[in-house]
């Protein structure tokens, strides 16, 4: 099953986003949050955010879902930083709680970390008054 | 230059600290107001784990690299710590630098930037400021000059290049939200980098 972790500035969203979108999964076991700081300030920790890659990975890769500004950044240092450890990971260009939704449906459905990934992305494009 | 490695990192992020209350007031008109607080929580948590004792300018600076990286918590975390990690890769096993060894370091300083920001010259954000004092810097080594007008060099185009940043609109970071109400403003980030190549300088001069 692949493995989603939420990225945010604030520990209390991505704890609100894996509580929300761990709905639409049976298993939630592999929705990691990784927001705030260690000390709990707002802001992003590369190191945190590797921890969590780690928690959350099963095998099948792991789809980062990450918030403003920072986030992006930090998850890249984390990916990086896990080079050679054989963990997949891929961050979804999609907004983090919508594409958190998705890319929970997806992979409760047993789904490869690139559709897991395209699910999240789909919900860029998704409207809500339409 | 002599190796003192911890306390030309002390320096820096006393100066960090000092001006914390200027870098945020900055961030305040064109960003989140926090560049200031981030740095000097970074600078303070660098300055409590760093070995006082050590010699060696890789480790020293790796260290710097990852406390930054998870501790400052906004952008300037992964930019800055990336930049010292690089810098680290650079200097590993040295105990002292060569004015020629500066260039080397800018280089690894300015990839690691680029490297996680995505930025290049002319976006406002510390690039201005440390590309134009990387290339003033190397042109005062190669010209032959004393490593204090290097560094005098160094200084006075990192603080033209944090100057020019008002004059330009944002398009990284959180001030591009703002497009042209960006113009005005100094970059937080290209004023911090300013205030580490000063520091950098003091160090050296013995100032």
């Amino acid at each position: 099953m692949v493995g989603i972790v939420i990225v945010s500035h604030s520990a209390k969203v991505a704890e609100g986003i894996v509580e929300l979108a761990a709905e639409m999964a049976a298993d939630n076991g592999h929705i990691i949050a990784a927001g705030g700081l260690s000390d709990g300030g707002i802001g992003t920790d590369p190191l945190r955010i590797q921890a969590a890659i780690e928690q959350a990975d099963t095998g099948d890769g792991v789809a980062v879902l990450a918030d403003i500004g920072s986030s992006i950044m930090s998850a890249e240092t984390a990916i990086e930083f896990l080079e050679g450890s054989g963990i997949r990971v891929r961050i979804a260009d999609a907004p983090v709680l919508e594409g958190a939704v998705s890319a929970c449906a997806a992979s409760a459905g047993g789904t490869s970390l690139d559709e897991v990934i395209a699910a999240a992305e789909e919900a860029r494009g998704f409207s809500k008054l339409a | 230059m002599a190796s003192h490695i911890y306390e030309c990192i002390e320096k820096i992020g006393q100066s960090i600290i000092d001006n914390r209350g200027f870098l945020t007031e900055l961030d305040r008109e064109i960003g989140d107001a926090d560049h200031g607080i981030n740095m000097a929580r970074g600078f303070g948590e660098v300055l409590a784990q760093l070995p006082a004792d050590n010699e060696d300018i890789g480790a020293a600076l790796k260290k710097t690299g990852m406390v930054l990286l998870s501790k400052v918590g906004g952008a300037s975390g992964p930019l800055y710590g990336t930049a010292c990690l690089e810098a680290a890769k650079v200097c590993a096993g040295r105990t002292a630098l060569t004015a020629e060894d500066g260039k080397t370091v800018f280089a690894a300083v300015i990839a690691g930037i680029q490297k996680r920001g995505k930025a290049v010259r002319g976006e406002k954000t510390m690039l201005d400021a440390i590309i134009p004092a990387s290339e003033a810097y190397a042109a005062a080594v190669d010209a032959g000059a004393p490593v204090d007008a290097c560094l005098d060099a160094m200084c006075e185009a990192a603080k033209e290049g944090a100057e020019y940043t008002a004059s330009i609109r944002a398009t990284k970071g959180r001030a591009s939200y703002l497009g042209d109400r960006s113009i005005g403003h100094k970059d937080p980030g290209a004023a911090s980098s300013l205030l580490a190549m000063e520091a950098i300088r003091s160090y050296v001069k013995g100032a």
